[in-house]
């Protein structure tokens, strides 16, 4: 104990030496968010005649901690269109309010709501761009799902760098190596829209949650499923990936405790 | 000095506000305790369209009476009713400008609500933040009070509502349990007049036939609870077209909003009524009046 009450209670110069000040800048440049905490994997969406189906499993995990497992990563915006998340899940619940918002504004005109998928893609991804051009990315990678101003069914994806890409069937996250692949055997690039039938479509995205289950080891086996057609959506979140079957995985070898 | 001429004149006068000096000014009271300009906002809403409100047992209904100023207006463009979040409606009496500021304000006080709790404002908390700043424009010299009589129509969720940008729910058993079956939420009708003053409501009137609107609000009993969502949308209806019948020769448009409860027609949001169901209340309300009309003439006969 000294005579100098700021120095009371921390390291002893004469002990540790000097505080080096450099530890605390003050000045220099400003550091974001630069990785994702709470995250969400993969979004697989595909078209069908007539409308656009999209899924993701309900899981959010915490690094490899499967963290929360009842969570809802389809979100619904106005009366016919869906964003489906991947990435950060905070940020996911920041874009949801600003959509919110957004819905709220749109029906203060008593036309109500017109934004379609389109409009909300467009403006999604500016959001995206905006952000990474200031260093303060929002971690996401989103598929939108719905109609154009056409009327015609709308699936594109946004990323947190602001990129945006569209095609008949897409997925995100591990889904872009393990899903597309296997939408592109059961719809070929040379088959029309029309060709493609909604239970196709579902029965497409249940196989791609299945394999994705199997091999993705942030993913899980309760699933949300919305259905976007003329009628409006319908949304199932409390979903199960039915007729799994583990027998390959004793083939597999090269990892773990099992070496040979 | 001028002034204190000019009041020391009034000074024997006093019941009435002209030529005392103590109107010209906002936020100066005179010596019996009036603030002469809040009564002469009263009077602009007193010339506006009679606007009126139900609070019904499964919802909240809205109507106004909008007089045609002009053949060059469009039918039914020019909406007067407002949307405040999702689930307020706001119709005000008086100046149609000050009536848009203030709902411009309320929108605001919705949306600022929104970033702080994550969830919808109660009806109550709206009333009483627009009463605060109406009242606001009473006390000072600067600005002049609101020529509009406003009235905020809402319905806070009975059901539970998730927090904006919930994403799970949660374990469904351990600690934080919830108490089973509980009830909260319901309708709200809130009156807020050009003083900042507030109440709630039954049955709401103000504009130029607020009397005969009031009388007929009056007869319905609303205090018992037991009017349908939609038998208000009939009443009030019936009650504009009541109201109008003094000023007949001027052509009107019926404006009618709602809000019903959750599992009602408009699940929980403010929305105008349809098409169909205000033309059919219109109608029944021309037949009601024309029958009331025939019990006269049969009792002059008589």
């Amino acid at each position: 104990m000294n005579h100098f009450p700021e120095a009371w209670g921390r390291p002893r110069d004469d002990v540790y030496g000097a505080y080096d000040h450099s530890y605390l800048q003050t000045t220099g440049p400003k550091a974001h968010t630069s990785s994702p905490a709470v995250t969400g994997t993969s979004v697989l969406g595909v078209k069908f005649n007539g409308g656009v189906v999209l899924a993701t499993d309900n899981l959010a995990s915490y690094g490899s901690l499967a963290r929360f497992t009842d969570v809802k990563r389809l979100r619904v915006f106005g009366s016919n269109a869906i964003v489906g998340f991947g990435g950060d899940v905070s940020d996911m619940q920041y874009i949801d309010r600003l959509l919110e918002s957004i819905d709220i504004r749109e029906n203060y005109s008593h036309h109500g709501n017109m934004l379609n998928a389109k409009n909300l893609h467009t403006y999604l991804s500016k959001v995206f761009y905006k952000r990474r051009s200031e260093f303060n990315p929002l971690w996401n990678h989103v598929l939108v799902a719905g109609y154009d101003g056409e009327g015609e069914p709308f699936l594109s994806s946004a990323d947190l760098l602001g990129t945006t890409f569209s095609a008949p069937h897409l997925a995100t996250g591990f889904g872009a190596h393990l899903a597309v692949p296997i939408l592109r055997r059961l719809f070929p690039e040379e088959m029309p829209l029309e060709e493609v039938s909604k239970e196709a479509a579902i029965d497409a995205l249940k196989q791609c949650l299945k394999v994705l289950y199997y091999r993705d080891a942030r993913s899980m086996d309760k699933y949300s499923i919305a259905v976007i057609t003329k009628e409006g959506i319908d949304i199932k979140e409390n979903e199960v990936i039915e007729g799994q079957s583990w027998a390959f995985a004793e083939r597999v070898k090269g990892y773990g405790a099992q070496t040979k | 000095m001028v002034c204190l001429l000019v009041w020391g004149f009034g000074g024997l006068r006093f019941e009435t506000s002209i030529g005392t000096g103590y109107d010209l000014s906002n936020s100066v009271f005179s010596p019996d305790g009036r603030n002469f300009q809040v009564e002469y906002a009263v009077k602009a809403v007193e010339n506006g369209g009679t606007a009126v409100g139900i609070r019904c047992k499964d919802g909240v209904v809205l109507a106004v009476e909008k007089i045609i100023t002009s053949k060059l207006l469009k039918p039914g463009a020019n909406k007067r009713i407002a949307t405040v979040d999702r689930h307020v409606g706001i119709v005000s009496a008086g100046l149609v400008p000050d009536g848009r500021h203030f709902v411009s304000r309320a929108r605001d006080e919705a949306s600022s609500w929104r970033g702080v709790y994550k969830g919808p404002i109660p009806t109550s908390a709206l009333a009483n933040r627009l009463g605060g700043y109406v009242q606001a424009y009473t006390l000072y010299s600067s600005v002049r009070p609101f020529g509009t009589t406003a009235i905020v129509a809402g319905w806070d969720s009975e059901a539970e509502l998730a927090v904006d940008g919930q994403v799970g729910s949660g374990p469904s058993s351990g600690s934080g349990g919830k108490v089973e079956g509980a009830k909260g939420g319901g309708p709200g009708l809130y009156m807020i007049e050009p003083s900042g003053l507030y109440w709630g409501y039954y049955g709401a009137a103000t504009g130029k036939g607020r009397q005969a609107a009031k009388a007929e609000l009056e007869k319905l009993d609303l205090s018992s609870g037991n009017l349908s969502l939609a038998d208000g949308v009939k009443e009030a209806a019936r009650i504009i077209y009541v109201a109008h019948e003094d000023s007949k020769d001027k052509e009107f448009e019926l404006e009618m909003s709602w809000i019903s409860s959750v599992d009602g027609p408009t699940k929980g949001r403010h929305e105008e009524v349809p098409k169909e169901l205000r033309e059919e209340a219109e109608k029944a309300a021309k037949r009601a009046l024309e029958g009331e009309d025939e019990e006269e003439e049969e009792k002059m006969e008589e």
